[in-house]
């Protein structure tokens, strides 16, 4: 690959899904088949692409890589600047990867309006993946928004019976907190102005902002809010079951695996390195919130009779991890929060790929529907069993991986006693992943309904196997994933911890000069008014 | 003295063996002759054994005979994790203490593995049963052969992963797939405390790889100290779920609803000592707290004594002999927490042997039977089934510790060391030599109940009683000849024995351990020692006479003594009721408190409660603003002149 080309790569991700949009857009909207391979080619070349990523990218190096920046608005100090380290490389990977494989997935199950939901899927991905490379504020907002609208039309145009309400509280939920972040965003632009003396939404200079403490105050529970609504944190989580189960599964595949991602990673890439002083303050809070998720996410989805709200329930246990992992601090545990990230993304995709499948076999995704498919469907049982292994962290399988390096992190952390508790998720999550595998999978098969099912075609084999692969790859090779992410967040730790105690110094300072400044009012009355 | 790694490549081959035909069986084996699958299943474990072996001999010439220096074969295959200080290796070491656990479970596994040709061959999931089977033996090997606790943990939950995979194998029976899914989650609970006891050992230790741990910990953690404690405790926590004791131990007898060579395998020679060589293996770090020794030791005994006198009264012939095992894995933990290592890893060996035969000569008798299990519908097989009879009455005498055969060896050392080990007590001997004579009865029960007397067995089961096909039988005899001679490798020194067993595992153990047996036998007369020798004798003697009275003599007076205690009979019968205890104190709170209290009131009341109500009073307020919209110019105009008078009056107030 050349320099030239390469220093353009993050501009041919992001925008080949847009291209290939707008030539879907062109295209006639009966061919159902032209339309579909059409997405598949583009979402797949996109994939091709960002390979190159994976090649260019120097491991061991911390800073952003692939950066491109270019003046945009300069009056206001906006400007066009992506770039990606450790953090969100495989981010952008886990977006590219998957495109395709949720692509293939609707091939039988959509089946109406083709054109219009392959257009908003490749919308979709152009967003998600201009928010990850994003460095620019008004940039990342812009791809924030832009992600939210083809979510909100997936599921409330190919949603099921009550996807209405699902659909609007979706974007209720996470318009609430967009906004929240908005107006925190705009004092935060103005600050940086008193701060550094120039307007600038560069989020590496916003960096440099030592914001004042009872500033971040605010500001972080403006940003923090936005993203734990995203994540979702508990108690912010009641959106995503019902978005989950009325979203068809295309969409349930790409917000499980992707879009909450977005709430984990604006807190590792926003909400945590811009305010570091009032995040440590809270940490406390977020870790409780994120043990509280772990083990009520579990309990609840334990008791659900829907998979789908299963599955969905499992994510709010999973994402407890991650932001336990995040908050922990320490290089083991923010790593496996990360890796973790994208071993949800793998596996819950996968599960929520195979709830799919059964829901267009049978038109129902309740458990009581079910039970002893595994003799009928020895392949499907197959693919159900790893993804269900993956989710529970069976060491071998990549969810491991993540869940052993965040309980080491949390243990290493200054809150070690968290752990116990998140420990705990470990046997829950067995509970109720393989108590759902026994009552849909084992015994006998009786509703007669289910006697008649076939098995999974090529197609669908293709779907799941890139999954079930990256399954294994990440879970017996984790190395080569972990030596690209560590140094960017060991600068991620250290930067947060200078940045912090800088804060504390200047607020020491102006305390001393606020006392120095009482006891010189008291000798000399009426010297200032400022 | 540090032990030195010798490089051997051949380690990697012990482990990978069985996973790579496991693989070429999950993926051609439906296209595969049975023949093939099964022979090539048995081969990849039989080459495991071989290179087992082989590394064995090049120990053994590395460090001469006896107490030589500590040396290890290492292999290591590439680095699998490394993040902030902690590197987790896929690397395999063998020492002493490795080495007898690849040679016990590579070589009980090859002789089940070919047992399995005959006990499954009309079986539809052919293919997949030996598929697990490998992938099990993979898992197993790689546990025991581990050169860091992350790699073992893999191994320790690939088992568990394995043994619900198997127990449930006859998935399309409801109760089958249930007693899997228990077993798992009941070993997660203690795999918890197995995590949590790596995440403390990195933390202090800085290391997670056995090399690193053997030297850190004396230097790091202080005897007696609250963490050492706190590590060996929670380690243990995952012994007791893994190796079923109390109070863990329910997922065991569940676990015999799989296929009978698996309990063989799986439940009884090799996964569920998987407890008892982690702590050996750690021997280091209990040594460092007597605390946890203790527990270990009391756990040991108890679970002893407690399920064996289940055992007594059980009918099902696999459940009698679940409650065996989890009661001789009781005396394994007892061995091991009273600091006698060595004869926990003897009793773990000839438990192995001794064990898997009964498992074995009982999937016989069921194969004879048609499928029936309950011991009061056989009697009388002795003569239609004499390989199967023999050898079974081998492997009862040896676990009834009736020298010279192997169990009496391994028993007694426990026995005597739980009454002369500075860590052990006479009371841990009193409830070990109570349970040994408990044990000989309830095995004597179950032989005189199946293949003594008349069948009680109905018409058309009795027409189809025959012997099992020599694929069955040669690993039958296989085992019981290591069953009776399996014990002299351990022969006490008091017998004129060398105690070759003990000697060979001493530089493994941490040093002042190595010698604390033979240190502490110095305090007693030899004479006590025959003592014990000749009660341990007497008491399973005792257990075998009386059994012998009460179902052979007088048949009828085992009814008249359940009918004379109603209230204990049944508490055994009912096995003290703990499934129930259990169900109604921690599963059913756990499940209505999930659905009536977390999901419905809380999750879909409270906050989905509020977050509707505030979208309503958004879509309220949306109603009444639009009404105020209604078009008319005048009250638009009314609207208009209240507000301006508001905004007047707010300024010239």
């Amino acid at each position: 690959m050349t320099e030239l080309s390469q220093s353009n790569i993050l501009n041919w991700i992001v925008f080949l899904p847009l291209a290939g949009a707008l030539l879907l857009f062109l295209l006639p909207g009966g061919s159902r088949a032209v339309l579909r391979w059409s997405a598949l080619l583009v979402s797949t070349a996109t994939f091709v692409v960002s390979l190159g990523l994976l090649c260019g990218f120097q491991t061991g190096e911390a800073g952003m890589q692939f950066v491109i920046l270019k003046p945009w608005i300069e009056s206001w100090g906006i400007s066009y600047h992506v770039g990606i380290d450790g953090i969100s490389l495989f981010l952008v990977l886990l977006t590219t990867f998957l495109s395709p494989v949720v692509v293939l997935s609707t091939w039988s199950a959509v089946k109406e309006k083709v054109k219009t939901f392959m257009i908003l899927l490749l919308v979709l991905e152009c967003g998600m993946l201009g928010a990850f490379v994003a460095l620019d504020m008004v940039l990342f907002y812009l791809y924030w928004e832009v992600m939210l609208l083809p979510m909100y039309l997936l599921i409330g145009v190919w949603g099921h019976e009550r996807r209405i309400y699902a659909a609007v509280k979706f974007i209720l939920y996470t318009v609430a907190g967009s906004l929240l972040m908005l107006v925190g965003f705009i004092y935060l632009f103005w600050l940086g102005k008193q701060s550094l003396g120039y307007y600038t939404t560069d989020l590496l200079e916003l960096y440099r902002v030592v914001v004042p403490y009872q500033a971040q105050f605010w500001l972080f529970l403006s940003f923090a809010l936005a993203f734990a609504i995203k994540v979702p944190m508990f108690p912010f989580h009641t959106w995503l079951p019902d978005a989950h189960v009325e979203a068809p599964t295309a969409g349930s595949v790409i917000l499980a695996a992707i879009l909450l991602k977005m709430g984990t990673y604006g807190f590792i890439r926003f909400a945590m390195p811009l305010f570091p002083n009032a995040s440590l303050a809270f940490t406390p809070l977020v870790m409780s919130l994120a043990v509280i998720g772990i083990i009520y996410g579990a309990l609840v989805a334990m008791v659900q009779p829907d998979l789908k709200k299963l599955v969905a329930y499992s994510s709010v246990s999973h994402l407890g991890f991650v932001m336990l992992g995040l908050y922990s601090l320490t290089a083991s545990g923010v790593v496996g929060g990360i890796y973790q990230m994208l071993n949800h993304g793998i596996s819950t995709g996968a599960l929520f790929l195979i709830v799919g499948l059964l829901y267009e076999r049978r038109h129902t995704r309740l458990i009581d529907q079910f039970g002893g498919l595994s003799s009928r469907l020895p392949i499907f049982a197959f693919f159900f069993m790893i993804a269900t292994l993956s989710s529970i962290g069976l060491p071998g399988l990549n969810g491991f991986v993540g869940e052993f390096l965040i309980l080491l992190g949390t243990f290493g952390s200054a809150h070690p006693g968290y752990v116990y508790f998140a420990a705990s998720g470990v046997i829950l999550s067995a509970v109720y992943m393989l108590w759902m595998f026994r009552r849909v999978m084992f015994g006998p098969l009786e509703n007669p309904e289910n006697k008649n099912l076939t098995d999974l075609n090529l197609r669908e084999i293709l779907v799941m196997l890139p999954v079930t692969v990256m399954m294994f790859w990440m879970g017996l090779f984790p190395g080569a994933f972990l030596s690209r992410i560590e140094p960017s967040v060991q600068q991620f730790i250290s930067q947060y911890h200078q940045k912090a105690a800088v804060a504390v110094q200047a607020r020491a300072e102006e305390d001393r000069l606020a006392k120095t400044v009482e006891f010189s009012t008291l000798k000399e009355p009426a010297v200032s008014h400022e | 003295m540090e032990p030195a790694a010798v490089q051997y490549d051949f380690l990697r081959w012990i482990v990978l063996s069985p996973l790579i035909s496991c693989c070429v069986i999950a993926l051609l084996g439906r296209k595969l002759p049975r023949v093939v699958t099964g022979t090539l299943a048995s081969a990849s474990v039989g080459l495991s054994f071989v290179f087992g072996l082989l590394g064995f001999l090049q120990l053994k010439s590395l460090s001469g005979h006896g107490e030589g220096e500590a040396v290890f074969l290492a292999d290591s295959l590439y680095r699998w994790i490394s993040v902030g200080g902690l590197t987790a290796d896929v690397a395999f070491m063998l020492d002493r203490l490795s080495a007898v656990m690849v040679l016990v479970v590579a070589g009980v596994s090859c002789i089940i593995h070919v047992y399995s040709m005959g006990y499954m061959a009309h079986d539809k999931s052919y293919w997949r049963y030996f598929s697990y089977l490998n992938l099990f033996v993979f898992f197993m090997l790689l546990l025991v052969s581990a050169d860091n606790l992350v790699l073992m943990f893999v191994g320790w939950e690939g088992v568990g992963l394995c043994s619900y995979l198997l127990i449930g194998f006859w998935f399309e029976d409801m109760e089958k797939a249930y007693a899997g899914k228990k077993a798992f989650v009941v070993n997660r609970i203690g795999d918890f405390g197995f995590l949590l006891a790596i995440l403390l050992i990195f933390w202090n230790l800085g290391t997670v790889s056995f090399g690193g741990i053997f030297a850190q910990a004396p230097r790091v953690l202080t005897a007696g100290s609250g963490l050492a404690t706190a590590i060996a405790l929670l380690l243990f926590l995952g012994a007791t779920g893994k190796s079923a004791q109390l109070p863990l131990y329910v997922w065991l007898p569940d676990a015999m609803a799989g296929p009978t060579p698996v309990s063989a395998l799986i439940h009884a020679a090799t996964m569920v000592t998987a407890g008892v060589y982690m702590i050996v293996r750690l021997n280091v770090l209990y040594l460092l707290s007597p605390q946890a020794m203790a527990v270990v030791a009391a756990v040991g005994a108890l679970t002893a004594i407690y399920a064996a006198t289940i055992g007594l009264v059980q009918d099902d012939i696999k459940k009698v002999l679940a409650y065996s095992t989890i009661s001789q894995l009781g005396y394994m933990f007892l061995a091991v927490g009273v600091g006698a290592f060595s004869a926990g890893i003897f009793h773990l060996m000839t438990h192995a042997f001794f064990k898997a035969l009964l498992f074995l000569g009982a999937g016989s008798v069921i194969h004879a039977m048609s499928g029936k299990q309950d011991i009061q519908e056989m009697g009388g097989l002795k003569g239609k089934l004499p390989a199967t009879y023999w050898t079974f009455l081998a492997a009862t005498l040896a676990i009834s510790g009736i020298p010279p055969l192997s169990g009496f060896f391994s028993k007694d050392e426990i026995l005597w060391s739980a009454f002369s080990s500075p860590h052990g007590h006479w009371a841990f001997w009193l409830i070990g030599w109570l349970a040994a004579g408990l044990t000989a009865f309830y095995m004597f029960r179950l032989l005189f109940l199946t293949f003594f007397g008349t069948s009680r067995a109905d018409e058309h089961t009795r027409q189809h009683i025959h012997e099992s096909p020599s694929l069955m039988t040669v690993p039958l005899a296989i085992l019981a000849v290591l069953a009776v001679v399996g014990g002299f490798v351990g022969m006490p020194e008091a017998l004129g024995g060398a105690n070759s067993f003990h000697h060979w595992l001493a530089p493994v153990l941490a040093s002042e351990n190595g010698t604390l047996n033979a240190e502490a036998a110095g305090h007693f007369p030899e004479a006590v020692e025959y003592l014990m020798i000749a009660l341990s004798v007497v008491v399973g003697l005792c257990g075998i006479g009386a059994a012998w009275w009460v179902y052979i003599n007088r048949p009828g007076t085992a009814e008249k003594m359940a009918d004379s205690v109603p209230l204990g009979y049944g508490l055994l019968k009912n096995k003290y009721y703990v499934d129930e205890i259990y169900n109604i104190f921690i599963v059913q709170p756990v499940k209505l408190t999930s659905i009536y209290i977390l999901w419905k009131l809380f999750d879909a009341g409270i906050i989905d409660g509020l977050v509707n109500l505030s979208g309503r009073t958004v879509r309220g307020l949306g109603r009444v603003a639009a009404r105020l919209e209604n078009g008319y110019t005048q009250a638009y105009a009314i609207t208009f002149i209240l507000g301006v008078a508001l905004l007047l009056g707010a300024l010239l107030w």
